[in-house]
């Protein structure tokens, strides 16, 4: 998800507030028999004279360090590469590290977004500085201690391995001896932080600390949680988005042996039973008229046309270099496309659920959320209670992609309206049908591009338009990511288009519907990498051009996307490998994130069907944390792209969405697999993300291989749809 | 009341014999590895052994598991094949969000079971009904070719 870094009016303001927010750094150790997680709530927003025992890290006396982590584990690796962070500077024991997810606090927010929230592939970049702060504290302040202890000058003490150890007298103590001391001493305030150089953790492959959980079903995920007492609740929503319940009738539902009760909740009919099988039953004996609204109208075919009739007209302007018109006028050779990318569902594995124990003075939810502050003030406000009365235990998430980062937190507000309902703890779980059709999507797109080149080749007029609905209207995040009516990541991708183009106009569209939409990976990128690629590539042929030559030409100035195009094309042999009979190769590269990748797709087309035989990916994403994570996410995002880009597809007719469950909405399986190689240029610049960037360039990359093998230019999403046998 | 052979253990259960295996294994006994996915036998993320056999529990009612042996990812280490599986998947380091992974894990031990040497055909064939939205598929085929040279290696 978004939002990330400069395009974002007011960025500079958050990190600001939220250094001064923090008061410096709060490093604190405590042993758990002292008070645990509880006294890190405490003393969190406090300013710093007062010691506030921390929040990042815990020292036991056996050694074992426990790192509390503020991102959420969503298989990203943050509980690996956060650690990392502290660690190195900690100088701790790799071997006695522990993972616990951060309760909800100021302390844990955000660095630039100024609240606990996971996303816009931003968990390292944002916590790159803060993180090997707290390390290096912590460190300096055991050194400290153990220094006073043995009345030696701090300067001839040294920290390796989770022990301080002074040579000339030959002691030894572990950080476990010394971190009581140390917690009562002085935060340091200069903290040297080590060069690159230095580094003996970060850079390296390191593994994974939660696959021991995640291959013996240990993991907890939202979903697994069971509390004393509690009821399994589905709730029938409205098969239109908008809907309202008219009346309806339970009798039946009611009979449903292990059926709790039945209520109206303000989403639909919660059922709640002793476990999801006899509510699923009794739902579906449910009978339930709806008002419907107007989201009845709603039908995607319909609006594909409206789409595409509105990006033949002129929208908001979101670029102007020079004068696209005059120049598409004037010139010898134009192209234009249309192009149509649909609805996405995020469809992670594990469907949404959220667990609601309600009191008259507290409300503590278990769930896998990415968006912890809001979600926490938005059921503080839907239960009557204070934010601090709420408490949220953050699990695994069983995939997030975004959708877990609701922007009007539509799963929580919800399950607190049923704890509210129904008076005992409840689990809401979403079956598979539920999450499919539950919206909160990624918008639907039309683009329409005029574009010309000149002589040489190069192009000289670009004109883009653009069609979709801004993710951010409506939610708090329409303050800062919308600005004179362009949402930011409605035309991130495009309005950023780093080609050399003279004469370049972006302008966008942003109709209105009843279907919730939301960021989804890689959000704005895409969908625009999709369009914005696959024409420059119809440039490079219509200038009879290399696609890799023609677009290094026009990178002049972006050294860091010619890096990437260069290294993927040299580590595929882009114009040397000789390919087999029937395959072909197709490039593309696009920046999201402030990460710069490039995918070469090696695709054969067997009887009407794409088959993406292999992918190499080149990336620049700053310094490495842990390679090992940068290929599992190059990986993972080009296998979640390369799923929209084959058969993802949300439609919608009367208002009610078609598709309900994998076989109809259908990720990669196995067999469709592409090998994939990760090719890491090395950087000194600062890390940038990660999660996302893998994504937007696979789609263009396999169709501009398509186009290369069957001369058809695929401009519309999912290219199943497209007839090429 | 239904009476099972859970991981070893027998049990009894008082569930609707319709209700899937999966809600028993999950809401009546709390073994929470075994994950609901799609609930048609769609995704894979339930999948369990039964009688060694991998089957999805979520289209499996609990009265066909009855008199029957299962498996869930809670006791796949009891056995030899099953923790060299599970080792795999360690070394290779497979998992993401890891939601899939008992039910990839519990398909990969049931494949090598009954085929400890697959071509890399046979474990695309046998592993294509279990989805993972991370893209670990290359990972999972390492791990479950790296399984199956260490039995090789067992076995001399």
């Amino acid at each position: 998800m978004k939002p990330t870094t400069a395009e974002i009016p007011g960025r500079r303001k958050f990190l600001k507030d939220s250094a001064a927010l923090m008061g410096g750094l709060v490093i604190g150790f405590y042993l758990p028999f002292k008070g645990g997680r509880a006294m890190a709530a405490e003393g969190a927003a406090k300013p710093a004279p007062v010691y506030p025992p921390n929040a990042f890290i815990r020292i036991a006396a056996d050694d074992t360090i426990t790192i509390v982590v503020n991102k959420s584990e969503m298989g990203q690796g943050v509980y690996t590469s956060l650690p990392m962070l502290i660690a190195e500077e900690l100088e701790a024991d790799w071997s006695r590290i522990r993972v616990e997810s951060a309760p909800v606090d100021a302390v844990y927010n955000h660095t630039g977004f100024g609240m606990q929230i996971t996303g816009g592939s931003s968990s390292i970049p944002s916590s790159w500085e803060q993180l090997r702060r707290v390390g290096a504290s912590a460190r300096i302040l055991l050194v400290r201690a153990a220094a006073a202890q043995w009345g030696v000058p701090e300067s001839e003490c040294r920290a390796e391995n989770s022990r301080i150890t002074h040579a000339a007298s030959g002691r030894m103590l572990s950080y476990g001896d010394v971190a009581d001391a140390a917690a009562r001493l002085t935060l340091p305030q200069d903290v040297a932080l080590k060069s690159p150089g230095d580094f003996k953790l970060i850079g390296k492959p390191v593994k994974r600390l939660d696959t021991p959980e995640k291959i013996t079903g240990r993991a907890q995920f939202g979903l697994d949680v069971y509390i004393p007492d509690m009821l399994t609740v589905l709730v029938a929503r409205s098969p239109v988005f908008g809907g309202k319940v008219k009346r309806f009738d339970a009798t039946e539902a009611r009979k449903v042996p292990g059926v709790q009760g039945i209520y109206q909740v303000p989403t639909g009919i919660a059922v709640a039973a002793s476990g999801f099988w006899p509510a699923k039953t009794a739902r579906e004996l449910l009978e339930i008229e709806w008002e419907e609204g107007a989201g009845a109208g709603v039908s995607t075919a319909r609006m594909r046309e409206d789409y595409r009739a509105l990006a033949r007209t002129p929208g908001l302007t979101a670029r102007k270099d020079g004068d696209a018109g005059a120049a598409l006028k004037s010139a010898q050779k134009t192209v234009s496309a249309e192009y149509e990318v649909p609805y996405l569902a995020h469809a992670a594995m594990e469907p949404l659920n959220v667990v609601v124990d309600l009191r008259a003075d507290r409300c503590t939810i278990w769930t896998g959320t990415q968006s912890q502050t809001m979600d926490r003030a938005m059921a503080a406000k839907t239960a009557g209670l204070k934010p601090e009365q709420v408490e949220i235990h953050t699990t695994f998430l069983g995939g997030g992609f975004g959708r877990r980062a609701n922007p009007v937190s539509d799963f929580v507000i919800e399950a607190v309206q049923v704890a509210k309902a129904v008076g005992k703890p409840i689990k809401v779980v979403w079956t598979r049908e539920d999450d499919t059709r539950g919206g909160h999507y990624r918008p639907m797109w039309a683009d329409y591009i005029e574009a010309a080149i000149g002589r040489d080749g190069r192009p000289v007029a670009w004109k883009h338009t653009i069609v979709g609905q801004s993710i951010t209207a409506g939610t708090p995040f329409e303050a800062f990511m919308t600005k004179d009516g362009i949402d930011v990541t409605s035309v991130e991708g495009a309005a950023t288009i780093p080609y050399s183009i003279p004469n370049l106009e972006v302008g966008l569209h942003s109709p209105k519907n009843q279907v919730p939409v939301q960021w989804w990976r890689s959000v704005g990128h895409s969908h625009t990498a999709f369009v914005v690629e696959t024409m420059m590539d119809e440039l490079a042929h219509l200038a009879g051009q290399d696609p890799v030559q023609y677009r290094l030409a026009l990178l002049d100035k972006s050294p860091r996307y010619a890096g990437v195009l260069r290294l993927a094309a040299e580590k595929s042999g882009w114009g040397k490998q000789v390919l087999p009979a029937g395959h072909a190769y197709g490039v593309a590269v696009h920046q999201s994130f402030d990460s710069y990748v490039a995918e070469v797709a090696e695709v054969s087309v067997e009887s009407g069907k794409i088959r993406v035989h292999r992918v190499v990916c080149a990336v620049d994403c700053g310094m490495v944390v842990n390679p090992d994570g940068i290929r599992q996410q190059l990986e993972s995002a080009v296998v979640y792209g390369l799923s929209a880009a084959l058969h993802g597809e949300i439609t919608l007719e009367n208002g009610r969405v078609v598709q309900s469950n994998f076989h109809d909405y259908v990720p990669l399986r196995f067999s469709e697999m592409p090998r994939i190689e990760v090719h890491i240029v090395p950087s000194e610049a600062p890390p940038t993300g990660i999660g996302e960037p893998g994504t937007p360039p696979i789609a263009p990359a396999v169709a501009n291989a398509v186009f290369r093998l069957t001369g058809k230019r695929l401009r519309s999403m999912p290219f199943d749809r497209a007839a090429l046998a | 009341m239904s009476s099972l052979n859970i991981n070893g253990k027998p049990v009894k259960v008082d569930a609707d014999p319709n209700t899937p295996l999966l809600w028993v294994l999950r809401d009546h006994l709390h073994l929470t590895g075994t994950k609901y996915g799609c609930g048609i036998a769609q995704c894979g993320a339930c999948t369990v052994h039964l009688d060694g056999r991998a089957v999805r529990a979520c289209v499996t009612p609990v009265s066909m598991a009855s008199g029957k042996q299962v498996t869930t990812i809670e006791g796949l280490a009891e056995t030899a094949l099953g923790k060299t599986v599970q080792h795999a998947w360690q070394e290779v380091d497979v998992p993401q969000c890891g939601y899939c992974q008992s039910g990839q894990i519990m398909a990969a031990t049931a494949l090598l079971k009954e085929n400890p040497h697959p071509s890399e055909a046979q474990i695309a064939t046998a592993m294509d009904g279990i989805l993972c939205r991370c893209g670990t598929y290359n990972r999972i085929r390492t791990a479950i070719q790296n399984a199956a040279d260490e039995l090789k290696g067992g076995a001399k």
